[in-house]
């Protein structure tokens, strides 16, 4: 038992510049538009107060500039964010693997092995039940390690979940 | 015993719940009968400051008085109704409780994903020989207190027996089947012996006032030290010995004062975190039983034993603290499935030298040398501009902020001016979190090194990973570097490598666990795609461990 543990040298093998590659599968196109109507919302949740704090409170004409500052911000957050995200979300299932790629200025990548996975659900707020869109997250032993893949088609999102449960099922062991 | 579940009539086409099987020849037990005394005396301990206030300052109100009457059998009779309604008992597959009188809880654990077994005896219960069990599943924590099953307590032989009991596998052919649990069972396991892998010295005391505990202990102590006096009504102005103190240092010249005050705070600090490192580590004991778990007690007033079964174990992390570094101090965890995501109740061993925390660290991963000890491959030097940034960008933001407002007439200038200042500690911070960025490959762990305050460096076994994560900011895709979490059932759930550069991150990661990165990995083409600045050549020799 007690044999050493000796170092694996670096370098590993290098062949050049290694990058990960862009998973196979888009999401909805219609995840643009939740994205769109997420971001918008939030924005006017966050400027709607101050827009009637302005008008009804005396002595608050600051608040035009953080107003003016909230909607420059806001519109091109809402401009920007939607398609970016858009080109970068992606995922894809191998025999082995759930393989996602997510963000939009700062991006992630989330690979977890189907026979680690423990369980997978799909999940859909208001916004994205009038879209038809779902979202998947697939679960391991970890805390840390959920997948979600956002803004799926609501059907696609479906059968992806039966498929992965049955691949999750034929594998055994508490997946730890 | 218990009424048969009957179905809600949901209306729903639910599938039929799986039968509760019940085993009629395990019998239930009651906790030990002295925690109708002990629960009691713990509650009492705890209300004891409101106890004293009411009773002692009554000065003959019957209504006060009857008010902490009343709280005293109050007391006393939830711990007999807690008594009554607790039951326990161990059976083929799993454990269970049930407890609770108005609110009925009812525990079972399946004996398969027991991992840890924690045992614990408050100075109450160790005045009665008692402790608590707690027992540990892989479960991450959701509402872990809820979901802990706990018998609080039994005696201490019997917490014994459990704990070995507990520990072995069910299928374990010593396992007799429908007795294991009968209190004077004759092939109760006689105590085997274990290889001690550590054991308490008071030169590990050096560490105590390195420690922030320390320092914390000592305004907590004095801060209830003030209450208490002030409960007690005592006026220290009145106490005459402290008015002439209090007026000889006022009268005194300012050094005087200082050194004084000072000299006077350093005495507390030393005494109180020397006191707090003996009351949560006398008597640190860390073994390896015969059962192949790792064994760590310690306590002087409550005495703790957290046992980590062997296999499910995933590496260990030694950290070492600032202060405790620059006294080439460590302290080891274990990285493990089944103990909370809190540091306390993995900790294998306190702050105590470095050689020995790495000696122990290899003992307890059965290896001659510590994979944390492993030389480590260092981080290009475009991650030391990335700590440098995330640094000192604060601190002129904080002076522009205060210089502002020094425009505005609200402060003075000197604290902008001051906020500069700032700027030397930020860029030796930025260094030294730079210097400790690191990792290494061994043949069974993934070794790696972060963070200047709490300077961590973790060895994760590589059969423990379930899965990666890489996140590149976008200052990150741009300097050609990107942050790769190792994600695992064990510990805080995953496990990162900062800063590391783009293709040595992702080459780790395919080399840590063959395969499961392989189909994703690409060569980069372009000139334009995935910026990854050639390593120099500097980033691949291997640095030695900083002496603190």
């Amino acid at each position: 038992m007690n044999s050493p543990d000796t170092t694996v040298p670096p370098p590993y093998p290098l062949a050049g510049q290694l990058r990960l590659r862009e998973p196979e599968h888009r999401v909805s196109r219609r995840a643009v538009t939740w994205w769109t109507l997420r971001a918008l919302i939030g924005w006017l949740v966050l400027m709607i107060p101050q827009l009637v704090a302005l008008l009804v409170l005396p002595g608050t004409g600051w608040l035009a500039w953080t107003l003016l500052a909230s909607a420059v911000l806001g519109v091109a957050h809402t401009a920007v964010m939607p398609t970016w995200r858009y080109r970068v979300h992606r995922w894809e299932t191998t025999p082995q693997a759930v393989y996602t790629q997510a963000g939009w200025i700062n991006q992630e990548w989330r690979v977890a092995p189907t026979s680690r996975i423990q369980t997978v659900d799909t999940k859909r707020g208001p916004l994205q039940q009038a879209l038809n869109l779902a979202t998947v997250t697939v679960t391991t032993a970890s805390a840390a390690g959920p997948l979600h893949i956002e803004g799926l088609d609501h059907d696609l999102a479906v059968r992806l979940v039966d498929e992965l449960t049955e691949t999750t099922q034929a594998s055994k062991g508490d997946a730890t | 015993m218990s009424a048969p579940e009957h179905t809600p009539p949901t209306g729903l086409d639910l599938p039929a719940a799986p039968p509760l099987v019940e085993h009629p020849e395990v019998e239930w037990r009651r906790l030990d009968p002295r925690m109708l005394v002990v629960t009691p005396l713990n509650s009492l301990i705890s209300l004891l400051p409101v106890l004293v206030g009411v009773v002692l300052f009554s000065s003959g109100d019957w209504g006060r008085l009857a008010f902490g009457a009343a709280l005293v059998v109050l007391v006393v009779a939830a711990g007999v109704v807690r008594w009554l309604t607790t039951r326990y008992r161990i059976t083929d597959d799993q454990v269970e409780l049930h407890t609770g009188w108005l609110v009925r809880k009812r525990l079972a654990t399946p004996r398969e994903r027991i991992r840890t077994v924690d045992l614990t005896a408050k100075p109450a219960h160790r005045l009665f020989g008692l402790s608590t069990v707690r027992v540990g599943t892989g479960r991450q924590a959701l509402g872990s207190e809820a979901a802990t099953l706990a018998l609080d307590a039994v005696t201490s032989a019997e917490a014994e027996r459990l704990r070995q009991v507990l520990l072995r596998r069910p299928t374990s052919a010593r396992d007799t089947p429908g007795a294991p649990d009968s209190p004077d069972t004759p092939n109760a396991p006689v105590p085997p012996p274990a290889t001690v892998l550590a054991a308490f010295s008071p030169a590990w005391l050096r560490y105590a006032p390195l420690s922030t505990s320390g320092l914390a202990a000592a305004g907590a102590l004095f801060t209830t030290a003030l209450n208490l006096a002030d409960d007690l009504r005592i006026n220290l102005d009145e106490v005459a010995r402290v008015r002439a103190a209090v007026r000889w240092l006022v009268e005194s010249p300012l050094p005087v004062i200082i050194t004084t005050l000072a000299g006077a705070a350093l005495v507390l600090v030393l005494v109180c975190s020397m006191l707090v490192y003996l009351v949560q580590f006398w008597g640190h004991r860390l073994t390896r039983e015969a059962d192949n778990t790792i064994r760590a007690r310690r306590g002087l007033l409550t005495t703790r034993s957290v046992s980590v079964k062997e296999h499910q174990l995933r590496g260990v992390e030694v950290s070492e603290p600032l202060l405790v570094r620059a006294g080439r101090g460590a302290r080891v965890a274990a990285v493990t499935t089944g103990l909370g995501r809190t540091g306390e109740s993995s900790l294998l061993l306190p702050p105590v030298p470095r050689a020995l925390a790495q000696r122990v660290a290899a003992a307890v991963l059965r290896l001659p040398t510590a994979p944390t000890s492993a030389p480590l491959t260092r981080h290009p030097r475009r991650a030391l501009a990335r700590r440098l940034v995330r640094a000192v960008t604060p601190v002129p933001v904080l002076a522009a902020a205060l210089w502002a407002a020094h425009a505005l007439a609200w402060l003075p200038a000197w604290p902008a001016r001051l906020a500069l200042v700032a700027v030397l500690p930020a860029v030796l911070l930025a260094v030294d979190r730079y210097r400790a960025l690191g990792h290494a490959l061994t043949d069974e762990y993934l070794v790696s090194r972060a963070n200047s305050v709490v300077r961590r460096t973790v060895a994760l076994r590589r059969t423990g990973i379930i899965g990666w994560r890489v996140s590149q900011s976008w200052f990150q895709r741009r300097a050609g570097l990107l942050t790769l979490m190792a994600t695992t059932a064990a510990g805080h759930g995953g496990y990162e490598v900062q800063d590391v550069g783009q293709t040595r991150g992702l080459a780790l990661a395919d080399a840590a666990v063959p395969g499961l990165l392989t189909p994703f990995l690409v060569p980069v083409t372009g000139p334009h795609q995935g910026q990854d600045p050639g390593e120099p050549a500097g980033d691949d020799q291997p640095v030695r461990r900083s002496a603190g």
